[in-house]
């Protein structure tokens, strides 16, 4: 069990006093929040606690009002999403986002745009780990369910980014599949890419086992390594206490 | 090099993303391509020069095929791109007339200004994220607002340099295109093989389009914006360029067809002409190039031998193909029967090969 991020120091994303409202709401309010680079972070929190804005705020999905956002040391608060990507930041949706009309191959084609696949390397590890690297001429839409969700991991490895955002990569999946998926990101994430990923499944954090973050009513509130999460009476009152 | 470039897109013209990848597919391509040039040789000029007329709406119904069945944006404005290219082709051409290569720069000029103002037009509905929905109420606008423009352009006023514009009636007197002594006007053998020609190389080139990464990003944009976006693509930017590009083919048509009958009218642009694009498409199967190709000629030559029998009852007719293609054939009338013939082979061979191509389609279906 690994305490706090094990990283070479240097910082690749720094969230600054981020904040964003829908109506009334502060989805997300305030939020402080620093990755290191080679890092793997967990982000829990109870149903609306702002994790997949915040997200969404990441990838450019959504603007914030008040706030920055810094990815390698550069401010990328307001750049398109796209270009985002291109700087090496890259969202696995909430709900599996592939064209599920296209083979496989169709999809990892459009996904890794103008990069030579033969040089990604934690791509091709990843299709064949994930058991996908002989399912290319099957339609997307065909595959099950947990098969699908692995596919746009791939797709957002094959975009080379620096940063993987994964958004509950493991819903739906059977207990077996989601501690495939944990192993996976051990793995990867072995393999020096930084990984942020929001999850319910307490399985899944266990396994991954890092330091978490606890978002609750779009705040951060608690941090520290999964024992002192899980020791900690206020997060097991919002959160754990449910389990 | 070069040579390497040439085995990097020979692929392509064989990709999933079009249907008739066997070799079946492509003899019979040849064949059909070889008749119909060989037919220059037997046919008389104006047999010839109908038969090419049929043919020269092919690039503008290949256009929308690409934009509305790959990109997914449906438009009803390919006729108002059709007439404008048709317009500026016929002022600078009828300007240029003793200037040699007049009718050529005058061709570029109809094409190059109709995706010009397709690119601005674009730009506005694409980066202004107007919603799917709107647009072919959008361009259906942009058709009617030119059709009634050049309706009043009736009068001396109206003149470009020495071609008047001609309102309602039109204008007339437009030179064909010619390249030195070779006239390309619509009765004679050099203009069918100049539309066979063109025709076939806009096939090709598309399919190659289609098959390439860049191709498939468009359908990625058509199946999921959102994805596309957050895959690194400058989604809008992808539309705007597929937009113009088929702009740019039915500027194409435009130019042939004023070439052909060396005469241009706002009716070109009106309702009934924003319409039969979608027809065309629709009726084969947006999905696939040939089967537009194949619609297009074939509800061509329909509505020309309707209209010789009954006039006006030729689009009752085309309505009603569309009602049916729409209610029993959603994914077009050529694309279906291509499909059947698909299982039917593969039950009656028991090959268990996998049809790819066909996946849009099945995807619809279901």
């Amino acid at each position: 069990m690994s305490a706090g991020p094990e990283s070479d120091g240097e910082n690749l994303l720094q969230i600054e006093d981020l904040t964003k409202s829908f109506g009334g709401i502060r989805a997300v309010n305030h939020v402080n929040l620093t990755l290191s680079k080679g890092e793997l972070r967990c982000l829990i929190g109870p149903n609306g606690a702002g994790k997949s804005t915040l997200f969404s705020l990441l990838s450019g999905l959504h603007k914030p009002e008040a706030g920055r956002i810094v990815f390698k040391g550069e401010d990328i608060t307001f750049l398109p999403p796209f270009r985002r990507v291109r700087k090496g930041l890259c969202q696995k949706f909430q709900t599996t986002r592939i064209y599920r009309g296209l083979t496989v191959n169709q999809n990892l084609l459009i996904a890794r745009r103008d990069h030579d696949s033969s040089e990604n390397g934690p791509l091709s590890w990843a299709l064949k780990t994930l058991g996908l690297d002989d399912q290319g001429d099957r339609l997307a839409g065909e595959l099950p369910h947990s098969a699908q969700q692995w596919l746009e991991i791939c797709m957002a490895l094959a975009t080379l980014p620096d940063l993987l955002l994964l958004d509950e990569p493991t819903a739906g999946m059977t207990p077996d599949e989601t501690s495939l998926t944990a192993e996976f990101a051990i793995n990867l994430n072995a393999q020096g890419m930084t990984i942020f990923v929001v999850e319910h499944d307490m399985a899944f954090i266990r396994q991954i086992a890092r330091f978490v973050t606890v978002l609750h009513y779009g705040c951060i509130f608690a941090e520290g390594t999964l024992d002192q999460i899980e020791s900690n009476q206020d997060v097991r009152c919002i959160y754990l206490g449910e389990q | 090099m070069k040579r390497n470039r040439i085995f990097e897109i020979l692929p392509l013209l064989n990709g999933p993303m079009e249907l008739g990848q066997g070799r079946n597919f492509w003899i019979l391509f040849c064949l059909f391509s070889l008749v119909l040039f060989g037919y220059a040789l037997v046919g008389s000029v104006f047999s010839l020069s109908n038969l090419a007329i049929f043919f020269a709406y092919v690039p503008m119904g290949l256009g929308l095929g690409l934009l509305w069945g790959y990109g997914g944006v449906l438009s009803f404005g390919q006729a108002a791109f059709f007439g404008i290219s048709g317009y500026v082709y016929g002022i600078v051409a009828g300007n240029l007339i003793s200037t040699p290569g007049g009718t050529l720069l005058a061709a570029a000029c109809g094409v190059v200004g109709t995706m010009t103002l397709a690119a601005a037009f674009g730009y506005f509905v694409f980066y202004g994220q107007v919603s799917g929905w709107i647009i072919p109420l959008l361009t259906l606008v942009l058709s009617l607002i030119l059709e009634t423009f050049m309706g009043q352009t009736a009068g001396y006023q109206w003149r470009v340099g020495s071609v008047l514009l001609g309102g309602y009636n039109g204008m007339t007197g437009i030179p064909s295109l010619n390249l030195g002594s070779l006239q390309f006007s619509g009765a004679t053998v050099a203009y069918y093989l100049l539309v066979i020609g063109t025709m076939l190389i806009v096939y090709l080139g598309l399919r190659v389009l289609v098959n390439s990464r860049y191709g498939h990003a468009v359908a990625g944009v058509r199946e999921d914006p959102e994805r596309t976006r957050m895959l690194g693509y400058n989604v809008n930017l992808i539309q705007v360029q597929v937009f113009t590009l088929s702009a740019g083919l039915a500027g194409l048509s435009g130019v042939l067809y004023v070439s052909w009958g060396n005469y241009m009218n706002p009716s070109s642009m009106g309702l009934l002409a924003a319409t039969l694009p979608v027809i065309w498409t629709a009726v084969g199967g947006r999905n696939s190039l040939i089967a537009v190709l194949i619609s297009t000629v074939t509800l061509r030559y329909l509505a020309d031998a309707l209209a010789v029998r009954g006039g006006e009852y030729a689009f009752l007719i085309l309505g009603a193909l569309l009602l049916t293609t729409m209610l029993f054939f959603p994914t077009g009338i050529v694309v279906s029967l291509a499909r059947r013939w698909h299982v039917w082979r593969k039950r009656d061979l028991r090959m268990p090969s996998s049809i790819p191509a066909e996946t849009n389609q099945e995807r619809e279906d279901s």
